[in-house]
């Protein structure tokens, strides 16, 4: 994925989170909360599930069903991070070699099942949270978490950093694209050529980051940012909350997928 | 209203580098005055902007802002006066969207909530913004951005406006709007460019500024056509001045 692209993809999400649905007037803070219960839930799975862990599904889904978010989009981005997991989970075949029976006569290492299981946790928990951004906006989000008690330094720093990732981006953009306009091809003289790259653009943030604290100041700044959005929670916030908390808490508890499974043997037998 | 003037007495500013940017520069602008100052690229047109507000203090002299002397503890007060709009407007706007960015003045005011609403709509109504509030910055097109700029300075209510190039790279509608704009404002206003033909539109008076010294100071017709001063100090006689001849083949 080219630098162009991911900054357009990002563009668009934030676009995707001014629509207005029901996903969308959520509360910032009860999707947070929510988001955040969910997350702890898939992660706290042992190790080497994978099955129970499939009605979480639903939560992503219906998110993004209600939420009138394309879920190719957010499918496609889940697979453009996935390296990471796949990275951290790659061995796990080699190094945990015991087998484990999954259908009768099928036998395969442990550490696969594992494998599975943090792939399967990586899509639920990033989708989730694509998800969340994609329907709420960061600056929705950076509100929510303010009101939910995290320290204002943290809030406007992850507010800035949102800020200014797409003038930042578009600065790196400009710098690569006129490499590439004299490198004919090559990518530029490589390793040596991308430091000096990078160095440029630290140096120019820095010298932003001056004059922005210097406009910052021209309008009164005194250490905190000040909001005047006084948002209420209401009686839909507190259902969506507690009704996706007990989903959860049930999937948690109770093997879903195994329980179904005994129930339709019990009808059948 | 004594409370609209700047005086600058012979105000020499050297960055801690050692490079003097301001040699002794003094001058007086009265209540409602609109004034140029152009001067070559490195002139000092910015540090001296910059010591409007007390971005930067004299190193020796003296900037009073109405009655009140420039220190660092008169600061907070000169900038409730002295309205700065900045050169790039993605350095200016650094909230999520338009109407928390246009808000973030009159909130560290410390005014209420509805007045805080009140300015906020009525500074993006008068720069022809109104409907932009919920917009993330960087959403909007280069126009968009200066006028939202200007308007998070004038939400301010201030008394003097001080720009820095208030239409540079924009495009030629956009550039004539933020003219008009800037002539529509009863306020005192100081504007620094490059762009001759605006400060001719919105200056009655013109300051040029060279090597950290002024060296011209009158009435901006008079020297916005002088065109051996203004040759000696990089610039061109503004485009309307100019007589064209068409290059036909």
């Amino acid at each position: 994925m080219t630098l162009e692209s991911s900054y357009y993809g990002i563009g668009r999400m934030d676009r995707m989170s001014l629509r207005d649905t029901a996903v969308h007037r959520l509360d910032p803070r009860a999707k947070v909360a929510a988001t955040m219960l969910f997350v702890i839930a898939v992660v706290s799975f042992p190790r080497y599930e994978v099955l129970s862990l499939l009605p979480f599904f639903l939560f992503p889904v219906l998110m993004a069903a209600l939420g009138d978010i394309p879920g190719g989009f957010i499918a496609r981005k889940v697979v453009a991070v996935s390296p990471f997991a796949v990275f951290v989970g790659m061995f796990n075949p080699l190094f945990d070699p015991g087998t484990v029976a999954i259908l009768p006569g099928v036998s395969v290492s442990a550490g696969w099942i594992s494998f599975a299981s943090i792939l399967v946790k990586f899509a639920l928990t990033i989708s989730a949270a694509l998800l969340l951004i994609a329907t709420t906006s960061f600056s929705g989000i950076c509100r929510g978490l303010s009101r939910l008690g995290v320290p204002a330094l943290f809030v406007s720093q992850l507010l800035f950093l949102y800020r200014y990732l797409f003038v930042l981006m578009e600065e790196a953009i400009r710098v690569v694209r006129a490499r590439d306009m004299r490198s004919f091809g090559n990518r530029g003289a490589g390793m040596r050529v991308f430091v000096r790259i990078v160095g440029t653009l630290f140096l120019r943030t820095v010298e932003r980051a001056e004059r922005i604290y210097g406009a910052m100041l021209a309008r009164g700044f005194r250490g905190e940012v000040p909001s005047m959005r006084r948002e209420t929670l209401r009686p839909s916030d507190a259902v969506f909350v507690l009704a996706s908390g007990a989903f959860f808490a049930l999937c948690r508890l109770v093997p879903v997928p195994e329980t179904i499974g005994r129930f339709v043997r019990g009808l059948a037998g | 209203m004594s409370h609209h003037i700047i005086e600058f007495k012979d105000v020499r500013f050297r960055y801690p580098d050692g490079t003097e940017a301001l040699k002794g520069v003094s001058f007086r602008i009265t209540h409602g005055e609109s004034v140029g100052i152009v001067g070559a690229n490195g002139s000092g047109k910015s540090t001296l902007l910059l010591h409007m507000n007390g971005h930067l203090l004299p190193s020796s002299g003296s900037v009073t802002i109405g009655e009140v002397p420039l220190r660092k503890e008169t600061r907070p007060e000169i900038r409730r006066k002295v309205g700065v709009v900045f050169q790039n407007p993605d350095d200016q706007l650094f909230m999520p969207t338009v109407f928390d960015d246009v808000a973030f003045g009159p909130l560290n005011l410390g005014l209420p909530p509805e007045r805080v609403r009140e300015r906020v709509l009525e500074a993006l109504r008068q720069v022809n913004a109104s409907g932009l509030e919920g917009k993330p910055p960087h959403h909007l097109s280069g126009g968009q951005k200066s006028a939202v700029a200007i308007a998070t300075v004038i939400a301010m209510a201030p008394d003097i406006l001080v720009m820095d190039e208030p239409a540079a790279s924009l495009d030629p509608k956009s550039r004539r709007d933020v003219i008009g704009l800037l002539v529509s404002f009863a306020h005192s206003k100081i504007v620094a460019s490059h762009d001759l033909d605006l400060i001719l539109d919105v200056c009655e008076r013109c300051l040029v500024i060279r090597d950290g010294a002024i060296v011209a100071d009158g009435p901006a017709p008079e020297i916005l056509s002088d065109a051996a001063l203004l040759a000696q100090n990089h610039l061109e006689l503004p485009l309307t001045l100019q007589g064209r001849n068409i290059i036909r083949k």
